[in-house]
């Protein structure tokens, strides 16, 4: 179903997983989208600063964020999940509202939590945090409770 | 009056500053990316299926013709604290943003902090009209990280508290949409149904809200004695009062006249959107997880899964007022074919010892103590699991990495990608449409913020 050079393995519970390069993963979801998957379901990132023990199967390079989007194909029944390694320092992956414009509001929730940054997004500004928050707080370098808490006007990091 | 950080009525520019969303919020149209824009104004296909054309949005519009204005945080109409802002030209609704975060506790990197057995406690709060469904999901992708089976007894049992819930979830969609409409009867009788699911759910598991009933392993405890009547009490009631309903409201015309052909969405549209639920039914897609990919033992019950055809405003409470009799359909299922046995899975890794144990062997109280202080390992990897909650698909992301907390935990809320949609259903409609837009959409703040 892949294209060729896309790595692909069984997830747990059957759910198909394709490990594409972030030259690919644009082709690769517009693959599955001409291949009836009609629905992008979701659209998260993971920071695996301090994983211990990672496994990703061969020829995948283990990158700090990952992106990783649940597709839907109703026609099949059938869900596959693309995970792609997006960089350490400045993570970046190609934005996939042209393809399916419901992951505007996933993406921006990914940039807004962990920084993730969405090529040729539209809007690419935080979406839960208040605008002038510093750091993205899903972090794993993040720390909890070792921030003052940020109220507007209060003394405080920024 | 010196001091520059004093607030009052007369310094607008601080009190302004204080609240601006900058560029989260709606900005002029000479501001505004193309892409952006078309979102805005609520163009998401183009012929070929999928893309924004931005040739139908009119960038030639002036600014100083039209109007921002914010709905919201606090209105009455906004269930919660969403905030839109509108442009109008009149009473029309050129363009829509919804703003939202003003209810963001931060509950996924919380999910990191707790362990797995406390980790129900935590989701179950993010959609407060249906936590057991809440619960249900991230316990199954609990269980499916652990490989453990669940007893037949514990899945009947979470399939009928979930389709109670499901009722009560949509009871009170019922009371608050009346209400938005201005049948306040409606919002009287939605609550007053709603309280004997309530009733029973603290009957059951305590709690009337936020239960941790369903738990990695199985549910907190079983079914009372008697809870076949019970159930059957609020099956025979709800039943009939739903047709008092329609009674109420259906044929109503002042009702009529604000939902039906109001909003309309296609199937198209939806899609592209990723909108699921209710939302997704009424424009004629029969895509109910439940029946497509069963989990628990759906596909054992019978139900009809219910679609509309214009996906409009009247569609989607037709789909949700007929959703609460096919719930009451399956409760009667699950009444009659309820099996016997454990509640919960007896796999001493996830479930305690028994209480008699505990007096007895030194063994059992530290094997308990070790579970609810230090929790079970859940060994690595990665899983997603889904559900359809009265709101939609509700997904759970889970990244373990073998100790006794998530290392990452993601939910997929349902309001939150359907609440998107709002400005495409804003698409050419009034301002007092706006109402009857999020009041069908049935956004929870708690769960699009989380």
């Amino acid at each position: 179903m892949a294209p060729p050079g896309v790595v692909v393995s069984e997830g747990l519970a059957a759910d198909l997983c394709c490990f594409p390069s972030r030259e690919q993963y644009f082709a690769l979801i517009e693959s599955f989208r001409d291949d009836a998957f009609e629905m992008c379901v979701d659209v998260c990132a993971v920071d695996y600063l301090d994983y211990p023990d990672r496994w990703l199967p061969e020829g995948v390079v283990a990158t700090r964020f990952e992106v990783v989007t649940n597709l839907l194909s109703l026609s099949k029944k059938l869900r596959v999940r693309v995970r792609v390694q997006a960089g350490d320092d400045r993570p970046e992956v190609a934005s996939l509202f042209t393809l399916y414009p419901g992951t505007e509001a996933m993406e921006r929730e990914a940039f807004d939590l962990l920084g993730v940054l969405f090529t040729d997004h539209p809007d690419l500004t935080r979406i839960l945090m208040p605008e002038d928050w510093e750091g993205h707080p899903l972090r794993k370098d993040y720390g909890v409770g070792k921030v003052p808490v940020q109220f507007k006007e209060a003394p405080g990091p920024r | 009056m010196s001091d520059p950080t004093i607030r009052t009525a007369e310094r607008i520019d601080l009190l302004a500053a204080e609240t601006s969303e900058g560029a989260q919020e709606l900005q002029f149209r000479r501001d505004t990316a193309s892409g952006q824009l078309g979102r805005e104004v609520g163009a998401v296909l183009r012929v070929d299926g999928r893309a924004l054309d931005p040739h139908s949005v009119d960038f030639d519009r002036r600014d100083d013709e039209t109007m921002i204005i914010n709905m919201g945080p606090s209105h009455p109409s906004t269930h919660g604290v969403l905030r839109l802002m509108l442009e109008l030209d009149g009473e029309f609704v050129l363009r829509t943003k919804p703003i939202i975060g003003y209810l963001h506790t931060g509950m996924e990197k919380t999910g990191e902090e707790l362990s797995y057995v406390q980790g129900a406690t935590n989701v179950t709060r993010m959609d407060y009209l249906s936590p057991v469904i809440n619960e249900l999901c991230y316990s199954m992708a609990v269980e499916k990280l652990l490989d453990i089976e669940v007893p037949d007894r514990a899945v009947w049992i979470r399939m009928l508290m979930s389709e109670l819930n499901r009722i009560s979830s949509h009871l009170v969609w019922m009371a608050t949409n009346g209400m938005d409409l201005g049948a306040s009867s409606m919002m009287i009788y939605g609550l007053r149904e709603r309280e004997m699911i309530l009733a029973f759910f603290e009957k059951t598991a305590g709690l009337r809200m936020n239960l941790n009933y369903v738990r990695p392993g199985g549910v907190a405890a079983d079914l009372p004695d008697g809870w076949q009547d019970d159930a059957l009490v609020i099956c025979d009631t709800i039943l009939a009062r739903t047709y008092e309903y329609d009674d109420l409201l259906t044929g109503q015309p002042i009702f009529r006249n604000r939902m039906v052909g109001v909003a309309p969405m296609t199937a198209e549209e939806a899609l592209a959107l990723s909108v699921t639920g209710p939302l997704l039914r009424s424009t004629g897609v029969p895509w109910d997880l439940r029946r497509s990919m069963p989990y628990l033992a759906y596909d054992e019950v019978e139900f009809d899964v219910i679609v509309g055809t214009y996906g409009d405003n009247f569609d989607r409470y037709a789909i949700r007022l007929n959703e609460i009799r096919e719930s009451i359909r399956i409760v009667r299922q699950c009444i009659d074919m309820m099996p016997g046995g454990d509640y919960r899975s007896q796999d001493p890794k996830v479930t305690p010892p028994p209480r008699a144990r505990i007096g007895e062997s030194m063994e059992a109280l530290i094997h308990h103590f070790k579970l609810f202080t230090e929790g079970f390992h859940v060994p690595a990897g990665e899983v997603y699991s889904a559900v359809e909650s009265p709101r939609g698909e509700l997904g759970c992301y889970i990244v373990a990495d073998g100790g006794p907390k998530p290392y990452r935990l993601h939910v997929r809320g349902p309001s939150f990608v359907n609440l998107q949609a709002v400005s495409l259903l804003m698409r050419g409609g009034s301002m007092s449409d706006t109402i009857t837009v999020i009041s069908t959409i049935d956004p929870i703040m708690g769960e699009v913020d989380r």
